[in-house]
């Protein structure tokens, strides 16, 4: 593809809105435990926010380095499960949730749910499975090891 | 047992990360991954054992209370069900192994198989509508990814069809909640089954209605199945014989789920003696007319479910019971039929069945093992789709359904003759030259054999033991009828 093609509106643009989305994100998993939020919601803008980053680069350039997909969504959902089971060894019920309060020295006073942990696996593998589907659109389906793309060339 | 309940969900979900961890490891992988799955399938067992001593017990997820949180229940019924569905999980997943096309299509196979797995155990020990969804959701979305691995090119149209259905079943099933929610205010079973009680009859009539669509669809029932016989041959043979063992299976349970708890009845229902003579007739008709191998079987899964609702739409004791038999049954059978397949087209190098003959002489274990399950199928004694189909003709006898037992006598033969015919044409003559085999490891024949012969040996099992299964069956067809043990245990919590 020629160098003509590319847009400048969307390049500029996406230096703007990448950054921003992903700000947003990490509110939306923060905010998450008790108000309008969460993980999926967050890994969902962020997702949309390398999608944008994606379709902005130069297809002729340097190419996007491989981000290990797999490892995200792994990670990710090991801690969403060992979350899950720390409960128990809290002496609650599977998925229960605890709180700590802490003074930080800029915030004030935070109180950390369990929950976030929880959300911040979700997070991981939501924005883990966007990267995979991203790295694997374009790649044709025949003669390609693995079709849903979690395989990076 | 709080621990105990939630295994058979965890073990397979945080093996799943694991295996996403080592996806470059090769050998660790499939030690993970077949670790796991035994772990889940002693644990299934485990409970089992508890359950059948101290009855249906629940647990509150998050310790909230249940008509907030989600309610995880174990009974006889999910139990039986979790144990049979994991041994073969667990076969098919050393089989898998083995199997040549599936290891070359990539170590994405372990993650999503883990995930499909735990999909399939959440569906049977959830408690929650909902979280029944979600449930759906995760063995679906596991299994788009698993039909299309290797992305060959025949596989994706297929595929599609697959997803688009699956898609608009799980969008009914999402408005049916919706719906639900809105005329209950509730999701948890054991509650909904009070609240939807006060309901006016047609409102209720149209749920259950709404219900019985979704769960068919998933589970492949006339007029809802024609998407399987034409998705599941395309896939490798170790995920062809999990989801034909498996998935529509799942639909199944939610189908007897649903209707005996949410909207019991005292009488047999038409409808569903319908849906089930024409599933049954339908599906056989289809396999009679194929000239493939793994597309017969396909249609045979159809066919089979037929069986199940016909036990089910009885609503007694007796039919639920035998429904309840006839799917422990079919799962081991129709799983095997799958992987013996398998092995006939890795040494043949197809399945059709002008291609292939002489299996009997190349292969006799796989000849001997396919005829017994084949045999099984059809319901030849003594083995254990006989003793299935036995307590389902006595059952609807008793209730006058002679209709429903001509048409299941009826498919029965047409069973035998498509069996039959895959025999004279695979295993019988003169074994065919001119197609190279795919692949000639021995090992990897080794391993799919064992898996195979062990799964054929539990319907052998089933069949020696088929008396005090089928008592375990009845008990938990009493519970499922008379409801108060899983309300109960809901309810205390």
């Amino acid at each position: 593809m020629s160098h003509s093609r590319r847009t400048m509106l969307l390049e500029t643009g996406a230096d703007l809105i990448v950054p921003t989305v992903m700000v947003f994100s990490l509110y939306l998993l923060f905010a998450g435990h008790n108000q309008p939020g969460g993980g999926f919601i967050a890994g969902l803008v962020a997702g949309a926010g390398l999608a944008v980053r994606t379709l902005a680069a130069d297809p002729d350039g340097e190419p996007e380095p491989v981000w290990a997909s797999e490892s995200l969504m792994g990670l990710g959902l090991l801690l969403a499960t060992a979350t899950a089971i720390a409960s128990w060894f809290a002496g609650g019920q599977l998925l229960e949730s605890g709180s700590v309060v802490w003074n930080l020295p800029i915030l004030g006073k935070v109180k950390i749910f369990s929950v976030l942990a929880f959300d911040m696996g979700v997070f991981l593998v939501v924005v883990g499975l966007v990267v995979a589907v991203l790295n694997g659109l374009g790649t044709s389906v025949e003669n390609e090891g693995d079709v849903a793309g979690t395989q990076p060339r | 047992m709080r621990v105990l309940i939630a295994l058979p969900i965890l073990i397979p979900m945080t093996a799943s990360a694991i295996t996403l961890l080592t996806m470059r490891t090769g050998r660790l992988q499939r030690a993970v991954s077949i670790g796991a799955s035994a772990a889940t399938l002693a644990a299934s067992v485990a409970l089992l054992v508890r359950i059948e001593a101290e009855g249906v017990t629940a647990v509150g997820v998050g310790g909230w209370a249940p008509d907030v949180g989600i309610a995880l229940v174990a009974d006889l019924f999910a139990c039986l069900l979790l144990v049979v569905s994991h041994i073969a999980i667990f076969s098919v997943l050393v089989y898998s192994v083995g199997h040549p096309r599936t290891r070359d299509s990539g170590t994405v196979f372990h993650p999503l198989y883990l995930a499909m797995t735990a999909g399939v155990s959440l569906a049977f020990l959830t408690g929650d509508l909902f979280n029944l969804f979600v449930a759906f959701e995760i063995l679906l979305t596991a299994s788009y990814a698993l039909l299309t691995l290797g992305g060959r090119r025949e596989q994706i149209r297929p595929a599609m069809t697959y997803i688009v259905i699956s898609l608009v079943a799980s969008l009914l099933f999402i408005t049916a909640i919706g719906l639900i929610y809105a005329a209950t205010g509730t999701v948890n079973l054991a509650k909904l089954a009070v609240e939807l009680e006060q309901l006016p009859g047609d409102v209720r009539t149209a749920l259950g209605l709404l219900l019985l669509v979704v769960f068919g669809t998933k589970a492949a029932v006339f007029p809802l199945f024609f998407w399987l016989p034409d998705s599941y041959p395309t896939a490798p043979s170790p995920v062809s014989a999990v989801f034909a063992g498996l998935l529509t299976k799942v639909g199944v349970y939610a189908i007897i789920r649903s209707q005996t708890l949410l909207f019991p009845r005292d009488e047999p229902w038409w409808l569903l003696s319908i849906v089930a003579g024409t599933t049954m007739f339908i599906g056989v008709l289809g396999a009679v007319a194929q000239q493939d191998m793994k597309r017969i079987l396909s249609f045979h899964i159809v066919s089979q479910i037929g069986y199940m609702i016909m036990g089910v739409a009885l609503f007694s004791v007796a039919g639920v019971a035998a429904a309840i038999f006839y799917l422990m049954h079919h799962i081991p059978v129709k799983t095997s039929l799958f992987l013996l397949e398998g092995i006939v087209e890795q040494t043949a190098g197809s399945s059709r069945l002008d291609r292939v003959s002489g299996i009997a002489r190349s292969r006799p274990v796989v000849a001997a093992l396919f005829m017994i399950v084949a045999m099984s199928l059809a319901g030849i004694p003594p083995l254990s789709g006989f003793i299935g189909k036995f307590a389902l003709l006595q059952a609807s006898v008793e209730d006058d359904q002679w209709i429903i037992v001509v048409v299941a006598l009826v498919v029965s033969i047409l069973t035998l003759f498509s069996m039959t015919k895959i025999w004279n044409a695979v295993f019988w003559g003169q074994p065919s030259t001119g197609l190279a085999p795919l692949a000639s490891n021995v090992d990897s024949h080794r391993s799919m054999l064992a898996a195979t012969a062990g799964l054929v040996m539990l319907t052998l099992a089933i069949a020696a033991g088929a008396g005090p299964l089928y008592d375990l069956s009845e008990r938990a067809a009493t519970d499922l009828l008379i409801r108060g043990p899983y309300l109960d245990a809901i309810f205390s919590l």
